[in-house]
């Protein structure tokens, strides 16, 4: 991994067209501005990871669900119980 | 053709009812081929089954079930990647979370379902929207979403 440093709006610039901008450091936490294209998708890392677990929890539900319309129906019909 | 569900048995479908994720979803990269359909009793919840794989299938709904004025910005990636020429033949669904007691359960607005109807072309998406997260709970906020279209009339 390539590990450079830089100071308070000091950028760095991968490619032709995205630009990562050191915008504020306060305690430890680092700020950037990114410049890229919109056609280049930027998230936080972490997401993908949550999504991914998300997605396992709700592969893992071996139940039919029959009978959950109620839940909704209820809703719907506005009744109380 | 048919095909083998752990869930359903073995169902029938049609071969142009199949829909293809190039990339799969977040988790699950290696499979390609999903078919969406709803069960009796269980409106508005869908089910998404993997067609080759019968263990794995996906309970989904569509988020304007439950949540009021729903929008969703895809990025030109996405657009690209779906193919869409316009937001007309796109359906987007939202992958459900069901615990043990079911009224808690939470939909994922995070990580759409885009599908390009016309093309049956899926991918999961991430939302920018930073008022999407990645549980929603679907009864609580259909309850609030009833009370809110209730006052409007």
């Amino acid at each position: 991994m390539l590990v450079l440093s830089r100071k308070i709006n000091e950028s760095i610039i991968i490619g032709d067209d995205i630009e990562i901008v050191i915008v504020e450091m306060k305690n430890d936490q680092v700020k950037l501005g990114i410049k890229a294209p919109r056609s280049i998708p930027v998230h936080r890392s972490e997401v993908y990871e949550e999504i991914q677990l998300e997605n396992k929890k709700a592969s893992e539900n071996q139940n039919k669900l029959t009978g959950l319309g109620n839940l909704f129906n209820k809703i719907k019909n506005n009744k109380k119980d | 053709m048919k095909i083998q569900t752990t869930r359903f048995g073995n169902i029938e479908i049609n071969k142009d009812e199949i829909i293809y994720f190039e990339d799969g979803i977040l988790g699950f990269e290696d499979i390609k081929k999903y078919v969406i359909f709803e069960m009796e009793d269980s409106n508005p919840l869908m089910w998404m089954q993997a067609v080759n794989e019968p263990s794995l299938a996906f309970v989904i709904i569509r988020p304007f079930e439950f949540r009021k004025n729903y929008t969703l910005n895809l990025s030109d990636k996405d657009t690209e990647e779906l193919e869409l020429e316009s937001a007309q033949n796109t359906d987007i669904f939202s992958i459900v979370v069901v615990p043990d007691d079911p009224s808690k359960m939470t939909a994922n607005l995070q990580g759409p379902i885009v599908i390009n109807t016309k093309k049956n072309i899926g991918r999961q998406v991430i939302s920018t929207n930073s008022k999407h997260k990645l549980k929603h709970y679907i009864i609580k906020e259909m309850q609030e979403k009833k009370e809110h279209d209730q006052r409007g009339q």
